[in-house]
């Protein structure tokens, strides 16, 4: 038996090992869908994906107590860049959602999706329990969650401003408040859904339209949910085989490295290949759930928690909307698409559960 | 939620709360999962027959290439219709992404007019996918050449290199052949072919290219190519080519038709030239004509208006539709008749200038002394004429009329007839429900009166004549019995002495149509037919459209004849002085070339070039406001 070092020991394997693959299998894609070429896209995600490795490793290293300090600090932070980056589209004429910090373009509303579940889970953590029923436990969250919503609304970006609700939901809702008052807001949000509806903007609301009846207009606005479709649906069992997705290849399917990135892998590795992903990613959101069920305070247990939702929000809304089940609201599949921003975020989400996780796991080395 | 009184809030409390929470939210996740994996089963399983055909529907294009039309030839193989390489260009409307922007390309590149961005701008509202909007034909291959070199520019115009129908001889075989134009509307409702609505198809749409649309149509290529979303073409997939359509062969000879329309000159008519021998039909001429050409280009209004516009009707084929009064080219065929009914034909009568039936006089066109039979067709003596339809009452003549084609719709490919009258006293009663009179018979027998034929039928009479056998003319090798006629010999010989000395006899009425020819002879009837119901003038001079017209029949060899020829001229003022030359000139033809090429170049010298040249000119005058009609004393 070959002794392993503790320092090797304390490295993730089998996250990295998933991580890996889940990217890995991206990477192929994106070779497949640029015509058989590691540029434009692959090499770059590569790339990146080990920086943003490198960078989760190091977070996870962070002690909990760090992100506990900073989570209002952080929230406020990425709210006055929310705020900038408002300020500056106004002035620049027109929707603007990332800075450009020259290296790359930061999307503020990305990091919003972290930093809410931080700031909702140390407010939780500090609540006493005996207040968990009350009024305060209530409207401090909701106006957390309310101004970044409803900036990032402002964009206009449908899709963050509900994964930034979400994340912040579930981390009211693993935190114990009281379980009719989300059956009662669930109810009048459906109920205000016309009021919503009427809010958006035009192109949204054509989104939604056609996402109900996408057939209506296969040539125009409902081309995407088309296209997905048959890209998805022609790759059959066992797909067309590397390099051979027809309608990838041939620009059917817009944006096939991004947003609908699992329509260009289904076509060519088709249900097996899109089983094996929902695998990969159950093995992923399994961990983290694990992580948040472990955790030994109650920061990193609603930390680990809210974020595993921000994760899992990220694939089922891009799943959904591929398959014809959601409106095309434009998020990426995490790790698997094309793109820094999400990436990051999700890099960034692991690192935080990684560091919960070995928080918790330093507890209990020193518990036995 | 209706809940148990609830437990009081502790830090244990809320850690099983947060347990029992966070396992929801992950089986929550987890069924969300199930549900999308079982969702993609679905679409890539049950789903998966119907999105393979919607994928390949995609990367496939198929378009259909019109099949090359069969040719059209004469009786030697040479081509009276064919296919030239026509360069066009079309839309397709799927990949047209920056229509704006591509139409006024398009339009500054090929200098197209408002007319035509209106017809393009209506064709594309009504096009639908990937079925072609034609923008252009015929294009010059430096107007092809700037659009392909712009291509990448331009999403969703496709050239295309295709055929377009050719004739070589232009308004020669107007009428004869007829013209292809793109089928309509009601022709793709009728027949629902695909291919009816890929831009540069043409079917038949008169005359023999009508008729024999389902034998020249061919059999269309399919290409199957890979295209991207923007309508690129990334390869070539498998390609089936067109099938020609087959060649329809016929029995005209090229050569005398073009002959023949060259020589018919400004005149308004027909001529139509038979084998005697068969039937065939070697020239089918009615000028003045349309050129094919323009039709099958798809004409223009001006043009079509002009065509219209001229009182020569050059939109109507003289030879089967146009009916004339046949004058005294009947009386060949009468004079087989009287001897058939026991007349004699050396049996003299006198003409003194006429013919009395009781109170009335029937005047001749002479004073021609006493005539036999053949001086009677010689001199075309009416009187003699009188005395025998007198005697014999028509009802004896008609018979042998009809039997001579008179009055006969022929099965002939591809043509429209109007197939006139042959009147007897059964006709008059059904018709008039009037008895026949003696002067009727005397009216007919001149061919005047009731009595009107097409000048097919008149051709047809000649080679009948000519043969002694029941010829039917026909346009392709289709076999008739062509029996004998019921006649005698001396019959037929009579009448063809007569023919022959209306040509080459003293004072004959063709005598200045002899032909130029040693050995060879024609012998012929003319005729001068009043028009009818006009009582203008004495149809020797004065407005153009009231003048006689002037026929001839005729046939040569005289003896062992080979050819039969019907001329008419409409308004031609006489048979011998406007149909007979003519006759003259086209029968050389058949015998000596170089001789009647000469004669028809002094002439065209005359009119003012070929025909091609003159209709162009008269077209481009017209179009000027200027005064097109190149008959002088015509009041505009």
């Amino acid at each position: 038996m070959i002794p392993v070092p503790p320092a090797v020991q304390r490295i993730p394997w089998k996250l990295i090992a998933v991580l890996s693959a889940i990217t890995g299998f991206g990477l192929l894609v994106l070779y497949s869908a640029a015509g058989g070429s590691w540029s434009p896209w692959a090499l770059q995600q590569g790339v990146r994906f080990l920086a943003f490795l490198t960078l989760a490793l190091i977070i996870g290293r962070f002690p909990i107590r760090i992100f506990e300090d900073f989570a209002y600090l952080g929230y406020i932070g990425v709210l006055i860049l929310l705020i900038a980056v408002e300020l500056l589209g106004f002035v620049g004429g027109g929707s603007q959602r990332w800075l450009d910090l020259g290296f790359m373009n930061l999307q503020p509303s990305e990091l919003m999706k972290v930093a809410i579940v931080l700031a909702l889970a140390r407010f939780y953590a500090q609540l006493p329990p005996g207040n968990t029923r009350t009024w305060t436990a209530l409207w401090p969250a909701l106006v957390m969650i309310g101004f970044p919503a409803a900036l990032v609304m402002l964009q206009p970006d449908l899709g963050t401003a509900l994964a930034i609700c979400i994340g912040g939901v579930i981390v009211m809702f693993v935190a114990g408040l009281p379980f009719w008052w989300f059956g009662s807001a669930a109810g009048a949000g459906a109920a205000a859904l016309p009021v919503l509806f009427s809010m958006l903007h035009d192109y949204q609301q054509k989104r939604v339209l056609i996402f109900l009846d996408p057939e209506s207009d296969p040539l125009g606005a409902g081309y995407h949910i088309s296209q997905s479709k048959i890209a998805i649906g022609s790759g059959g069992v066992s797909g067309k085989g590397f390099l051979n997705g027809s309608q990838s290849h041939l620009d059917y399917l817009p944006e096939g490295h991004t947003d609908f990135i699992f329509a260009t892998m289904a076509e060519e590795w088709g249900l097996l290949g899109g089983l094996a992903l929902l695998f990969a990613f159950f093995l992923l959101l399994r961990w983290s759930t694990r992580v948040a069920l472990k955790a030994r305070t109650r920061f990193g247990q609603l930390t680990a928690a809210g974020l595993t939702m921000t994760i899992f929000f990220y694939i089922a809304i891009n799943l959904m909307m591929v398959m014809g089940l959601a409106p095309v609201v434009g998020i990426p599949l995490p790790l698997f698409s094309y793109g820094g921003s999400s990436m990051l975020t999700v890099m960034t989400c692991v690192g935080i559960v990684l560091a919960i996780e070995n928080d918790s796991k330093k507890q209990g080395s020193r518990l036995s | 939620m209706p809940r148990k009184k609830s437990p009081p809030i502790t830090e244990a409390w809320r850690g099983m709360t947060f347990t029992r929470r966070a396992l929801l939210v992950g089986g929550g996740q987890m069924v969300i999962g199930a549900a999308l994996a079982t969702r993609m089963a679905y679409i890539s399983i049950i789903d998966n027959d119907r999105y393979v055909l919607e994928s390949e529907s995609n990367r496939v294009n198929l378009t259909l290439i019109p099949p090359r039309r069969g040719w059209i030839v004469d009786k030697n193989g040479k081509a009276l219709a064919n296919n030239r390489v026509s360069l066009r260009i079309d839309i397709i409307p799927d990949r047209l992404h920056n229509k704006e922007f591509v139409l006024g390309q398009l339009r500054t590149l090929l200098r197209l007019d408002g007319d035509a961005m209106e017809r393009i701008n209506r064709d594309l509202k009504a096009a639908s996918g990937f079925q072609p909007v034609a923008i252009a034909e015929d294009l010059s291959e430096g107007d092809y050449a700037s659009i392909l070199v712009r291509l990448p520019e331009l999403p969703g115009v496709a050239p295309q290199r295709g055929f377009a129908r050719n004739y070589p001889t232009g308004a020669a075989v107007g009428h004869l052949i007829g013209y292809v134009g793109a089928p309509n509307a009601e022709e793709y409702q009728k027949d629902k072919d695909p291919l009816y609505i890929t831009p540069g198809y043409k079917i038949g749409k008169d005359g023999l290219e009508k008729y024999f649309q389902p034998v020249l149509k061919g059999e269309p290529g399919a290409k199957r190519v890979e295209v991207t979303a923007r309508g690129k073409v990334v390869r070539d997939l498998e390609t089936s080519p067109d099938v020609q359509g087959k060649t329809v062969h016929l029995t005209i000879d090229a050569d005398l038709q073009d002959y023949v329309a060259r020589r018919m000159g400004r005149e308004s008519g027909a001529a139509v030239v038979i084998d005697c021998t068969n039937g065939d039909i070697l020239s089918f001429v009615s000028m003045p004509s349309f050129d094919p050409n323009s039709f099958s280009d798809g004409i223009s209004n001006s043009e079509y208006a002009w065509l219209r516009a001229d009182d020569h009707q050059p939109l109507i084929n003289k030879a089967t539709r146009g009916l004339y009064p046949p004058g005294s080219t009947l009386k060949p065929m009468a004079a087989i008749a009287a001897i058939e009914h026991g007349i004699d034909p050396s049996e003299r009568h006198t003409c003194i200038g006429g013919y009395r039936l009781g109170s009335r006089f029937f005047r001749c066109l002479g004073t021609h002394g006493s005539v036999d039979m053949a001086t009677a067709i010689m001199k075309s003596c009416n009187s003699y004429f009188y005395w025998v339809a007198h005697r014999l009452g028509y009802d004896a003549i008609a018979p042998t009329a009809k039997l001579m084609g008179l009055g006969e719709e022929f099965q002939l490919a591809g043509s429209n007839q109007r197939f006139g009258t042959i009147p007897d006293s059964a006709w008059k009663m059904r018709k008039y429900d009037q008895p026949w009179s003696a002067s009727d018979s005397l009216n007919a027998v001149i061919g005047q009166g009731y009595v009107i034929v097409n000048p097919l039928q008149l051709a047809v009479m000649a080679s009948r004549i000519a043969s002694g056998r029941r010829l039917y003319p026909r346009l392709i090798r289709r076999e008739f019995k062509n029996e004998a006629l019921p006649f005698s010999a001396e019959a037929l010989a009579t009448a063809r002495h007569g023919m022959d000395l209306v040509v080459n006899g003293p004072g004959g009425t063709a005598g200045r149509s002899k032909l130029p020819l040693d050995g060879i002879a024609m012998a012929g009837k003319t005729g001068t037919a009043q028009v009818r119901g006009l009582n203008t003038g004495n149809g020797k001079a004065g407005a153009w459209k009231f003048r006689d017209h002037g026929l001839f029949i005729g046939f040569a060899p005289v003896d062992n004849p080979r050819y039969a020829t019907a001329v008419v001229i409409e308004h031609g003022m006489g048979g011998s002085r406007a149909a007979a030359p003519v006759a003259k000139d086209f029968m050389t033809f058949l015998f000596d070339r170089e001789k009647a090429m000469e004669a028809l170049e002094t002439f065209e010298t005359g009119w003012g070039g070929t025909i091609k040249e003159r209709m162009d000119r008269d077209y481009a005058a017209w179009k000027s406001g200027a005064s097109s009609d190149p008959d002088p004393g015509v009041p505009q």
